[in-house]
């Protein structure tokens, strides 16, 4: 047997001089991200970020801003608008767009309803419907890269998503085809008509995110912090009333002291009951419950196990 | 509060358990919600205790046949830590799986069945982690229940992998075995009263407290320059910086550097962030660096220490591990990727190719396939300043590239140079 492949490793007891990097786990996270949205600069011709508002789009524009200071953040934003909006959350998306002076896209799901090239679900939820209007988005703009805030801790199909993730022309996902990734080497090269998701926040837990929000003093939509609320209950969760189709016969509507965690389509995003009114209370929260985000607050995933996975394959986030 | 982070990969054979041991540490660390419980109790056919291992089987495909065969990336977390996890598959023809989830690790698990002890996989999987430097290595040595907690086995399983691991260059203590199982909990999260006559740490608490090795701070210093930050606004009429993450060593404000592959040297005039000016950055930290002259530094450029930087190179010899369907076909047309610099390659020569099983080098192979890995010389079409991938892994490491269809076909590592 050969020692060939092997190699003298040096213990760090060697070197006096030995500069102790810190390893603080909210800094490293930042500067994983902010290195890959970089790389993206570096190697796209049109990127764009994907921007809901929600703490998840925040956090990507945060580190954006960041990395490229002190110039302009160097690509526009792009809002997927299912049409079941939260007042609240599209003043803020608005407010974020003028404040730091970005170009704001938006795809309209309600413009392809009205039209008649979507049509609506008979359960009223939009998510799903939201993978058109988005793929033509990239089409038309012809972004090359795509900025998503999904995190592998969300979803088990998420969990073997890559950092830099090739979509064909259509969008789709195909998990055999997947590149792998090695060290902090990404691979971007992608044929015409087709582009890579990027998903900076890959590594971050939802805990990490509340943690470096907090940090970072990052505002968010008023609707993440507990507020007095008309709701009723389908589901197991709490739901909005609005023009979304809620509520129907035999759900009563009740006032509750929720708060969000997620922020989507307002016919499928549940509240939960909280009264978390701080960032810090929602911290303690976030760290104490017992429910994935997801799990708790997305009736879009709770279709079936495999519900994300065959979503991605169409062409979802 | 602050926690640090470490990073870890997982290999093990089909059957070892590992997605068992995995479920079981976010189990055990309450790593996992109701609701993915309640997922997981559903589906575990025949009732009884939750199948852990459906914890983390994600893709359909992967339930149905009931194997893993991606890498998937776990989190979990205590007080004064947090894990990122790689679980990489462990099919023989998974190499490349094993190869990417080492590449980021800072510790790896090996799993091994106490009935069966140390096996082909769990040699190649050392090798593999050895060729990566992965700096350390745990051997869990499941399945303890069933050979009947037996101190003896336990022993000799963990002599047979110390001796495979110091072979491979491992110091004795960057090695430890942990003798566990993962299905019924012993030693995983909680010490066994099983095991009455093993003293050392159960595996979560040798994860918490092994210390964590920063990303090469005591190597020389190595920036890849992503991109040029010029705002040419009011504020900022004549800012010019380089940003990019330190691959390598720390960097101070006044410091001599030089820029490669042309070789101007200057100093280091500035470290910018978002917060504002510091004074040094270290290995893992994004950063904007200005420098003392206006040298037109562009993506691909190195900024490296002046009185320790590479001689950027043309001609090459690298271990590549290949990853790819389509075999190494010498003297095609290829891309490589070095840091941030992608040049047109050529691999002209393939040396020879590891026998996984004997860990021999068997010369004169012709041609790679999936999941060989061997010693090649590569001709590239610009100079790269190309490190010692065991002494600097950051600009030691690069990708092969195809340049039609866009596949990343090989991970690489420099040799040193002769």
């Amino acid at each position: 047997m050969s020692a060939d492949v092997g190699v003298d490793f040096q213990t760090s007891s060697d070197s006096d001089a030995t500069p102790l990097t810190t390893t603080d786990e909210l800094d490293a996270l930042e500067s994983e991200a902010i290195h890959i949205i970089r790389e993206v600069a570096g190697e796209f011709d049109r990127p764009v970020i994907l921007f809901s508002g929600g703490k998840d789009s925040m956090l990507l524009v945060h580190l954006a801003r960041k990395a490229f200071w002190p110039a302009p953040v160097p690509f526009p934003v792009l809002h997927v608008d299912t049409g079941h909006n939260f007042d609240e959350v599209i003043d803020f998306r608005d407010a974020v767009v003028e404040r730091y002076g970005l170009t704001l896209e938006v795809a309209s799901v309600q413009e392809y309803i009205d039209d008649g090239r979507l049509s609506e679900r008979a359960d009223g939820t939009r998510n799903p419907l939201q993978t058109t209007p988005l793929l033509d988005a990239i089409t038309e703009h012809r972004h090359d890269a795509v900025f998503g805030g999904g995190r592998r801790d969300e979803e088990r199909a998420r969990a073997k998503e890559r950092i830099f993730s090739l979509r064909t022309a259509f969008g789709a996902w195909d998990p055999s085809r997947q590149r792998p990734e090695l060290w902090n080497l990404y691979n971007g090269r992608h044929k015409a008509g087709e582009h890579v998701r990027v998903f900076p926040l890959s590594n971050w837990t939802e805990l990490d995110v509340w943690r470096y929000i907090a940090r970072e003093e990052i505002e968010l939509p008023s609707i993440y912090y507990a507020h007095t609320r008309d709701v009723f209950a389908r589901d197991g969760m709490w739901l909005t009333s609005g023009p979304w189709g809620g509520p129907r016969d035999g759900e009563e509507v009740v006032t509750k002291t929720v708060r969000y965690r997620t922020v989507g389509d307002g016919s499928c995003t549940g509240a939960v009951e909280s009264t978390a009114t701080t960032l810090d209370e929602v911290l303690v929260e976030v760290r104490e419950s017992r429910l994935t985000e997801r799990g708790a607050t997305r009736a879009d995933d709770r279709l079936s196990e495999a519900a994300m996975e065959d979503r991605k394959k169409e062409g979802y986030f | 509060m602050t926690t640090d982070l470490l990073r870890l990969a997982t290999a093990g054979s089909v059957d070892d358990g590992k997605s068992t041991l995995v479920g079981r540490l976010l189990y055990d660390t309450k790593s996992v919600l109701a609701d993915q419980l309640e997922a997981v109790e559903r589906a575990t056919q025949g009732g009884g205790d939750p199948d852990l291992s459906l914890l983390v089987d994600g893709l359909r495909s992967e339930r149905e046949q009931g194997i893993t065969i991606d890498v998937a990336y776990r989190y979990f977390a205590t007080p004064n830590r947090s894990f990122v996890l790689a679980d990489t598959p462990g099919h023989v023809q998974y190499t490349r799986n094993t190869v990417t989830g080492a590449s980021t690790a800072q510790l790896a698990v090996l799993l091994v069945d106490a009935r069966h002890g140390v096996v082909e996989q769990t040699r190649r999987h050392a090798a593999v982690m050895a060729l990566l430097r992965v700096p350390r290595l745990v051997l869990a040595v499941n399945k303890i229940d069933l050979v009947e907690y037996d101190e003896p086995t336990f022993s000799t399983i963990a002599k047979e992998f110390h001796e495979i691991a110091e072979r491979l260059g491992y110091d004795d203590e960057a090695v430890v075995a942990i003798p566990v199982s993962a299905k019924r909990g012993d030693n995983v999260v909680l010490a066994s009263e099983n095991t009455p006559w093993y003293d050392g740490p159960t595996l979560l608490d040798h994860l918490e407290s092994v210390p964590v090795d920063g990303p090469d701070a005591a190597a020389p210093f190595r920036f890849p320059v992503q991109t040029v930050i010029r705002p040419r606004t009011a504020e900022f009429p004549d800012y010019r910086g380089y940003a990019g993450l330190v691959g390598a060593g720390t960097v101070r404000v006044g410091d001599p550097v030089v820029v490669l592959p042309d070789g101007q040297r200057t100093t280091i005039e500035g470290i910018d962030r978002f917060e504002g000016p510091q004074e040094r950055a270290s290995a893992g930290e994004s950063v904007v660096l200005r420098l003392a002259d206006d040298l037109g530094v562009a993506r691909g450029a190195v900024i490296a220490a002046a009185d320790d930087a590479p001689e950027p190179v043309t001609e090459f010899t690298a271990t590549l591990a290949w990853l790819h369907e389509k075999p190494l076909v010498p003297g095609r047309r290829l891309l490589v990727k070095h840091g941030t610099h992608t040049v047109q390659a050529m691999i002209t020569e393939v040396a020879d190719r590891l026998d996984v099983q004997t860990l021999e080098r068997v010369p004169g192979p012709e041609n790679l396939e999936i999941n060989d890995i061997g010693n090649v010389s590569i001709t590239v079409a610009e100079p790269l300043p190309l490190d010692d991938y065991e002494r600097v892994a950051a600009t030691g490491s690069f990708l092969v590239i195809d340049p039609q269809a866009g596949d990343t076909l090989a991970a690489g590592m420099c040799a040193p140079r002769s």
